[in-house]
Formats: structure tokens, sequence, C-alpha cells
């Protein structure tokens, strides 16, 4: 992996751009990061200033006109935040908790699984265990009783996301690993004595990847859910300032009287987002790898 | 507003519910936590105990105190109340008697680890004395006008079950005999109550046979459970439905307004600084502004309490001053809800040496009471208007409730349910004096005082004749409520929604009853 | 073997005792039960009787040590609200919880495999395609919202099923099953889908990779040239190496599923033991948090040897000595 770099990855490129819907997901998702990133100066109000907010434009339909004289064009919620607005801010924590959190779990949950599975005996009993104790807890309570006890916020949750998302890295990367340990290329690089680190992270570690692509899209998709299950039990980000999870959960009471705007664009949006993701990620795992490329 | 009174009451009943004859199927919007009488004082328990226990005194649908198991009541002397009791057999046949009433009102207090006795409401009774079988005498150690209301609570249980029932059995039915109008079929936790119609009944006949008792805590479960034709009635319908089932031709909705107010407290504890408010950048303030009356009715006159029933609460409030609802006789009809005046708020504000505000963290539940958290976010909209720059933070009631007992927030929700529909309750309980041995300002979280109120309270606490006692509550809540200890914001309606072929008679304690229920032709 | 099984019962016992340790910490640190049980106008002494009662006067510590001698003879305290024995309040609700989480799972491999078999072998089929669309949106949606949207339409809007709650009941070994019974079986429809929808494109996508994985390699290709019948080669070649993951997958879920119940419960009002734990936690009623916490480690740990076993089975590679 040292000067020959260059023509896997100009490979990778041109076998990733081979799939036009690959690439099509890719491109929402970018205009969505950006919408995100840009979202104070494309949404018309700021959501999280509660002096902008008036009560009397509450659970406007959508193309209705504020009294501070723009378009609410996809209505608002019941506190009169201009869903637009409310969702483009809402995408950002979405992100940044989803992506985040799965980030972080990932490096933690890999390092220590490849670690149990590498190192095997006291190591591997030792991490195992507080996978074990970890997934004992079911991830949903752990994160309820992380937030009752730290309060709510983007980093709290973002926090127990991590906490409750790891132990399932662990495990899974453990399990491979231990098959993958056995094959002759580990054993050749042992024999060769090269140092643990390279064996773990240059060897055991690319030929665990392609699971754990999948296994991150789906977290990454399954982190934003949970956050937004929080918001529905009470415990997620703060109301003032609400993740896409949040404005579904706040939405959802209204189903049923047909107000169907405030929870079904930031289902839209939330949806969009995740099928985004998971395209690229679909793509990247028959991409990336090893034995689909043989 | 019977709107929903569309003419398509032709429409002819196909549902197997109908079918089955006079089953009534219920759907309660909280978990049932025992079939123990006296072991929790929770409104869902009672509204589903009432089915199967009867008490000495009832309420009307409006709250009015009625003839329960007693017929009468009177004053033998300052200290005495002699009741008279009538004549009623138990599910399992035995006849009802003084003695079944002196055995309630000791068992009360020995129920085993009871998370809130029913002891609040029979300690005022030091004595029973048994006259005949159908006259018992309760003594108090002090004059005590208020023990009809608190009997209001408490059903009666027969003597036969002998010392010390255990809770277990009333779950497992073996001991959950009353004198209801329906008898005990079965309990399953978190789930439903089975009960069948009982034809020694005292009282009118109950219309239904069987009464089938779900628990839907779920707001959108509930309704959707009614549209969907598997329950006849649901209580604590969701405010966000209310404007589609009024449009549905298959439903029917009652309302009354009830006597559960919801209001701000605002902290009176700190007299010096107080993290949660600070400057109007951040500064620490020297003093607690919430000291001063006019700080406290700038807040009050800063909110639009119209927008909030009818934006947030969708109409299923009113306006409010005070914690009893008008028609009530403790409600005092000078005392208006503070009007929308926002620049009298700013002046009111300057006037009291805070011309750009403050800042403030109002807080507020969000699993708790209708819309909490929607609520706290609107005042703080309009909060934000007259300069305050109000920060909103709002939790569970399971770390809120702690919290809030601890004087630790500046301005948070709570509402209070009267459920004896009496004046002095409030009063004793929120806005007397703390003091927690003589068992007053129990739930005067934001530690409010007003030595002025308190001997009003006392002194209508001893008086026993109900006119005399009626003003002096009605005065009383009037000086208090001008104090603005807390800002008032509304009356919650208690609202249920029926299948079309049936009514309810709204009542205003929340009790959802199936006798309540009739058919009014299809 | 039977080292290997003491062992992993001991650590198990480990965590529980963990376990224990950080929910009495946690629910000390949130709240205290009284202040959310108590009836607001209740006077000194009724509270201190009360606080009393409930052992939570004494310090926390003792507290701790009264509760891991009943724990050890088999008592684990009465719940707060219910004033019923924890274990017998949690054993109510279980059997709920337990067949709707199983047959969650069963849907999740009934649906998920034939799905997964199908896309993985037609991965560029317009069919193929469309599923591997739907299984994304399987774990997109939020549980709770989906669940609304199918009571709004199979419920509501077509009238087909009944909207909330468990139906009819009928008693086998003592206990009440919803699935025993017609009425039980249409209740149980709609939750047990919502469920499992997430758990469906899980083992979906998981056997679709497997396929995808495995049809290239050359043991595949030699059974093929050996002249096996493709349905030969599909059941007993290619499905055997995909269960690899599917059941490690399937039996992690079924935990999580138990746990995730939670949220379905409280959409459909099925009173199981998710729905118990919520409002437990929402009144800080610790016996019966500690008690489901403890069962549900049980449980785990149950999955999690037979997971271990069957890994065993299906993979000669891996023994079990390696993993202790």
């Amino acid at each position: 992996m040292t000067a020959a770099e260059e023509t896997p990855f100009r490979r990778f490129v041109s076998e990733f751009a081979a799939s036009k819907v690959a690439v099509l997901g890719l491109a929402v998702f970018v205009v969505i990061v950006l919408a995100a990133i840009f979202a104070n100066w494309i949404g018309p109000q700021n959501p999280y200033d509660l002096a902008q907010l008036d009560i009397m434009d509450g659970r406007l339909p959508p193309g209705s006109a504020s009294g501070a004289g723009y378009t609410y064009w996809l209505g608002t919620d019941d506190q009169g935040r201009d869903m637009l607005s409310g969702m483009l801010f809402g995408l950002r924590i979405s992100l940044a908790v989803g992506v985040g959190s799965a980030i972080f779990a990932a490096c933690v949950g890999t390092t220590l699984g490849l670690l149990a599975a590498f190192f095997g005996r006291r190591v591997d009993t030792v991490i195992m265990r507080v996978v074990d104790l970890q997934l004992s807890f079911p991830s949903i309570l752990v994160a309820l009783m992380i937030l009752a006890v730290l309060g709510k916020g983007v980093m709290n949750v973002v926090l127990a996301l991590v906490i409750v998302e790891w132990a399932g890295y662990a495990r899974n990367v453990r399990a491979i690993a231990m098959v993958e340990r056995k094959r002759e290329y580990i054993e050749a690089a042992m024999c060769l004595a090269l140092p643990w680190r390279r064996i773990m992270f240059g060897h055991l570690l690319p030929n665990c990847l392609p699971p754990l692509i999948v296994i991150a899209t789906q977290q990454v998709a399954r982190a934003i859910a949970l956050e937004a299950t929080l918001s529905f039990l009470g415990l997620g980000v703060p109301i003032t300032e609400p993740s896409l999870g949040l404005l579904i959960a706040n939405g959802y009471q209204y189903m049923l009287s047909g107000k169907y705007w405030i929870s079904f664009y930031p289902g839209l949006a939330l949806l969009i987002t995740i099928v985004s993701i998971n395209l690229v990620g679909d793509h990247l795992r028959d991409v990336m790898n090893p034995r689909l490329k043989r | 507003m019977v709107r929903s009174q569309i003419a398509a009451l032709g429409i002819l009943c196909l549902s197997p519910v109908c079918a089955a004859g006079q089953t009534l199927t219920i759907a309660s919007s909280a978990p049932v936590t025992s079939m123990d009488p006296h072991y929790h004082t929770l409104t869902p328990n009672e509204s589903a105990h009432g089915h199967i226990f009867d008490r000495l005194v009832e309420q009307d649908a409006s709250g009015h105190m009625i003839p329960g198991l007693a017929v009468s009541w009177t004053l033998r002397d300052e200290k005495t109340w002699e009741f008279h009791l009538r004549e009623a057999t138990f599910h399992d046949g035995t006849p009802f008697t003084a003695e079944d009433v002196a055995y309630t009102l000791a068992r009360v207090p020995t129920v085993k680890n009871s998370p809130a006795s029913f002891q609040i409401y029979t300690r005022a009774v030091v004595a029973t004395e048994i006259v005949d079988p159908h006259t018992i005498l309760l003594k108090t150690a002090t004059p005590y006008p208020l023990l009809p209301q608190d009997l209001l609570q408490v059903f009666i249980i027969p003597h036969k079950l002998g010392p010390e029932p255990a809770t277990e059995d009333f779950n497992s039915g073996k001991d959950t005999i009353g004198t209801g109008p329906f008898r005990f079929i079965s309990y399953q936790p978190g789930n439903r109550i089975e009960m069948e119609r009982y034809d020694g009944y005292w009282g009118a006949k109950p219309h239904w046979a069987h009464v089938s008792y779900r628990m839907i805590s779920n707001d959108a479960a509930r309704t959707a459970s009614l549209l969907a034709g598997d329950v006849d009635i649901i209580e604590f319908v969701p405010p966000a439905d209310l404007a589609k089932l009024l449009q549905d031709p298959k439903v029917r909705l009652s309302e009354v307004v009830s006597n559960r107010s919801i209001y701000l407290w605002l902290d009176h504890s700190h007299d010096g600084t107080m993290p949660e408010i600070t400057g109007p950048n951040g500064e620490t303030l020297p003093t607690n502004p919430l000291k001063d009356l006019r700080v406290r009715q700038a807040l009050s006159l800063a909110i639009n309490r119209a927008a909030i029933v009818e934006r947030v609460m969708e109409g299923a409030a009113i306006p409010t001053k005070q914690y009893l609802p008008p028609g009530n006789s403790n409600h005092v009809d000078d005392l208006l809800p503070d009007p929308f005046q926002p620049e009298r708020a700013k002046a009111l504000l300057a006037e009291a040496g805070y011309p750009h505000g403050f800042r403030i963290v109002l807080h507020g539940p969000n699993d708790r009471y209708v819309n909490d958290a929607k609520i706290v976010q609107a005042v703080a909209q309009m909060w934000q208007r007259i300069g305050v720059q109000t920060t909103v933070d709002t939790m569970p009631w399971s770390s809120y409730a702690t919290r809030a007992g601890k004087q630790e927030f500046a301005a948070f929700l709570l509402g209070w349910g009267v459920a004896s529909g009496e004046g002095t309750n409030p009063l004793r309980a929120q806005i007397a004096t703390w003091n927690p041995q003589r068992g007053l300002g129990t739930a005067n979280r934001g530690r409010y005082s007003n030595p002025a109120v308190d001997t009003l309270l006392d002194q209508a606490m001893g008086t026993m004749d109900q006119q005399a006692r009626n003003q002096i509550v009605l005065r009383t809540m009037k000086l208090a409520m001008d104090d603005v200890p807390v800002v008032m914001l509304h009356l919650q309606k208690n609202i249920w929604a029926t299948r079309v072929g049936l009514t309810y008679a709204a009542r205003v304690d929340e009790d959802t009853k199936a006798t309540g229920v009739t058919e009014t032709g299809r | 073997m039977f080292t290997w099984l003491v062992r992993r019962l001991f650590q198990a016992s480990f965590v529980v005792l963990a376990m224990t340790l950080i929910v009495f910490i946690g629910v000390h640190v949130i709240g205290n039960p009284v202040d959310i049980l108590i009836s607001p106008e209740a006077d000194q002494a009724e509270r201190a009787k009360i606080i009393a009662e409930m052992g939570l006067d004494q310090p926390l510590w003792h507290q701790y040590l009264l509760f891991l001698n009943g724990a050890v003879h088999g008592d684990l305290g009465r719940s707060f609200v219910f004033n019923e024995p924890a274990l017998r309040l949690i054993g109510q609700r279980m059997p709920a919880t337990m067949e709707l989480a199983v047959s969650a799972v069963l849907m999740a491999v009934c649906f998920g495999v034939p799905l997964g078999l199908y896309a993985g072998f037609r991965p560029n089929g317009i069919v193929g395609r469309v599923i591997m669309s739907g299984s994304i949106l399987g774990f997109s949606l939020p549980t709770f919202w989906v669940g609304l949207m199918l009571i709004m339409v199979f419920a509501v809007q077509l009238g087909w099923l009944p909207s909330t709650g468990r139906g009819e009941t009928a008693m086998l070994f003592g206990i009440r099953w919803s699935f025993l019974t017609w009425d039980g079986l249409r209740h149980m429809f709609l939750p047990a889908l919502n469920l499992s929808l997430y758990n469906i494109s899980l083992v979906l996508r998981l056997t679709r990779a497997g396929v995808r994985e495995i049809l290239p390699s050359d043991y595949i290709k030699f059974a093929h040239a050996k002249g096996l019948s493709p349905a030969r080669v599909i059941f007993v070649h290619v499905l055997k190496n995909i269960m690899i993951p599917v059941v490690t997958v399937v039996g992690l879920e079924l935990g999580s599923t138990i746990a995730f119940a939670v949220v379905t419960e409280s959409v459909f009002a099925w009173p199981g033991m998710g729905k118990l734990i919520i409002d437990s936690i929402n009144v800080l009623d610790r016996p019966v948090i500690v008690a489901y916490l403890m069962m549900i480690v049980l449980i785990f740990t149950t999955i999690n040897l037979v997971v271990d076993v069957l890994y065993t089975m299906l993979d000669p590679r891996v023994r079990l000595e390696n993993k202790a």
C-alpha cells in the first residue's frame, strides 16, 4: 500500500461512477449536506429564535402567507415555526447526530472488536464481557437512562448513541475478524513478524471493511431514527431546537386530524437523506469488496 | 359545543359490539395501578373503582355533592357529624351497615406500602360511633367543616374482609366486593378490567350488562381505536384530534370545564440572587425580580391566553385567574383572567427597575399535562416580546417533580385538579405558607407566603356554616390571586368522544362512568 | 464445554451485579419516586411514613445491600406503584411481549430470507432492485410513525384489522396467549409487523450480501460443476453459509426486539413488559426497573449462549474453546 495506491483509487472512482443510481445518491446527499450547512441563508426564518415565531401563525397549511410577509411554502407547525426553515435546521442536527455518533461508535467498536479477535484470551474475554454487559441493556433503555441523568442536548444524544452502538460494531467486527485471522494471508503476515498494529489495521481491518460499511450505513440511519424515537419519548434534543425526528414526533399527533404537513415533510426529508446515504453505502460495499473483485 | 350532532344518526349499527347486546367498551387514558380502592390516590384508579364501589357522598356530573351510601348528614355538634345510611347490599349479598363504614375508615391508614395514602381524606376523623345499623357518628378533633368533601374520595368496603385485607387480594378479585352498579370479573394490569352488571344495585339499574374498561394511554391510539370502532367511548380526547372528530359524523363529543387549572409557579423562595434569573446581558442580579408584584403582574399581562387556548389547546380550555370554574360556589366572579396587554407589561417592568427586562429559564414537564411543553414554548414567545429573554427547558415528570420540589426553578409550569371542587383545597395546599407539620402549603413549590391569606384561611377552616365559609373563601381567593402568587393560564376542559348513538354526561371530576353513557337511538 | 458454560454463567452473574448497581445509582440520580407518587396534599408525617415504608430513608448503600439480600432469596422487591412483587408483575406481562417479539422475528426470517435470496441471485433485475429499495425504507422510518400509519390505513381507513389492544386470549400452561385465538392473531398482526419491519430489512440485506459474496466463490462453482441441482446448491450450500450472519443477527436482534417492543407496545396499547418498563421509568419504580433489566440480561445471556452454540455448529472453523 505505498506507491501503488493511486491506481486502486482511480479504479475505485471509476467503478463507483459506473452506477448512475449511486452517483445520484451521492449528489443528493451532497445537496442535502450543503442545504444543512447553509440553512441560515436558505431558510426564511431562524426557527430557534422564539422571538421570530408567532403562535398565531401556528399550523398554517403550505403556501400560507406569514405575518412578516414571506410565504410558508411547507406550512407551519403548532408553534408557528416555518416548516422549511425548521427542516433545514433540523436536518443539520439530525445529520450531525447520526453521522457523528456512527463515526465515534465505529472507531471505538472496531478497534475494540479487532483487539479482541487479534489477541484473544484475556483481552477478548474482558472486551467481550463489556460488550455483553452493554448489549444486555436494551439500547433504547441505555439511551433513556443516560439522557435522564445527563439532561437533554445534542452532545448528550450523540454520547448516548455512541454508548448504545459501539458494542454492536465490536461484536460484529470480532465475529468477522475471528474467521479472517484464521486465513492464510494473516498467518503469512504473522510469520513475517509484522508489527501487530500493522497486521490489525493494515490487513485485518480492510478485510472487515465491507461488512462494516453495511453496518455503518445502517447505523447512521438507525441513529437518526433512534434519536427520533427518543424525542418521541420526550428525551431527545431540546424542544426549542428540533431535529427532523423531533419535528416528526411533534407532527405525529396531528396526523389523524389531517394536518399532514407537520409530520409528512420532515418524514420525507428524513427518508430522502437516509435513502441517499444507503444508496452510496450499498454501492461502496460492492465496489470495495475484495472478494467480489476477484 | 355539541356541533357534532350532524344529522347522521340514522346509521345502522352493524358492529359486533352492538350485536353482542349491551356491552360498553371504555378506553381510559391512564393505567389503573391497583384494584384496591384505598391504595393510591390516583384519578384513573378512582374512575375505575367508582364502577364497583360506592362512597358515602358522591358528586353529580357538575361536581355538586349528592347522597351516595349516606342518605343525609348533619352536624350534631361542632365536632360530631351524623351520617344516615341507605339500604344496600354488597355484591356477595351481605347488607351494607354502619359497621362497614367504621371498618373502612379504620382500614384506610393501614394499607401497606401505599405510595399516596387515602389517609389525607380520613385523618380528620378521630373516632367513630355506631348508633344503629344505619346511623354512624364521625368525630373530629377540632371543628372541621370539610368532612363530607373528604369522604367524596373514600370507597366503602365490607367489614367481612377481616383485618388488613391485602392489596393483592383486590387485584385478584377475591376482595373486590363493593355496593356499586358493576361487579368485578377480571383485572389485567395495564390492559383491561372486565365488569358485569350487579342486579342488586340500590340505584337505577345500569343499562349496560357488561363493561370492558381498557387502558390506552397513547393519545393517537385512543382516538384511532374509537374511529376503528373498537371502543365505544374514549376519555381525554387529545386536543389535536378535536377538529377532526367534530366533523366526523360517526363521533359525538361531550365536554365540560374542569377543576384542573394550569399555571406557572414563580419563585418566591430566593430573596437574593438566583442562578436562573440574570440581567439582560447575563449579569448577576442583586435581588429576585419575582418578589416584586409589578414584575409578576407584567409576566401575567404579557401572556395572550386567548391565543394559547385557541392555538395550543384547540379550544379545550378557558382562560382563568383562579382554581375553580364559573358555576362553582367558590368561583370569584370579579376575578377575571388577566388581559393581554404587552405595552402595560413593559411599562410595569420599567417601573420595577427592569427597563431592559431580564433573562429567565422557564421550565415545564413534557409528559404530564395536556400540551405542557407547547404551552411553555408559547409563553416563552410572549415573554420574549416584552423584553424578558426566556429560555425554555422541558423534561420528563420523573426528573421534573423532584427538581421543582427543591426550589431549583425560577418559573415553572404545573397543574392542580381540585377533586372535591372546594375552594380551600388549593388555597391550603398551594397558597398557604409552607408548613409541612400542619399539612399546609404542602404543594407550595414556589414558597409563596402571605400572612393575610393565612389568617383568612384559618378563619375559613374554623367556620362550620357553609354559607359563611364560602364568603370567607371567596375573599381569600381574591386577596391571594390579586397578588399573583402564580401566573394562572387556563382551566382545562374534560372532553369525551363516543360513537354516534351514545352520549356521555360530561363530568367535572374527570371520571368516566359507564352509568353516564346512554343510548340516544340510532 | 462444561467449564465454558460455567464460566459464561459466572460472567453473566457479574454482568447482572454490575447492572443492578448502575441502575440503583442511576435511578437515585434521576429523582425521588416519592415526589412523583405521593399526593401533594400529604403532610410531613404521611410523607415520612411512605418514605420509610419504601425503604428510601436508608442510605443508598444500605438499600442496595438490602436488595442484594432479598435477591439472593429470590425476592426482587415490591413495585412502589403496584404493591405487587416486581417479578410477578413482569411475569404477568412477559408472555405478551415474548409472543410479539418472537412473531416479529419469525416474520423477519420468513419475509427476509426469501426476499434476500431473490435479490441476491437477481441483483440487477427490477424486482431485485425494488426489494432492495424497499428494505431501505424498512429501517429508515421511525417505528412509532410507521405504527400510526399502519393503524391509520388498516384499522381506521380499511377497517380490516383491530387498532389496538391484545384481543381475546386463551390459556395454555396457565398463561394467557393471543396466538391461540383468531381474534388474538388479528390483534397481533399489525404490532408484530410494525416491530419486524426493521428486522425484515436487516435479514434481507444480510441474506443478499451473503449470496453476493458466496456465489463467486470456488466451492459454489465446484458444486455447480459437479452437476448438483440449482435447488440443492441454493438450499444446502448457499443457505448454510448465509445462515451464520443471519443466525447471529436474528439472535442478537431478538433481544433488542424485546427491548424495542417498548415503542410498538405504547403505540398499539399492547400490554407487554416494554410498556410496563416505560411507565416504571416515568415514575421511577426502581424495583420493577431492576427486575426488568435482570430479566433482560437473563434473556440476552441465554440468547448469546444459543447463538454461540449454533455458530459453532454452522461454522466448524470457530471453536467454543477460542471463545471462552
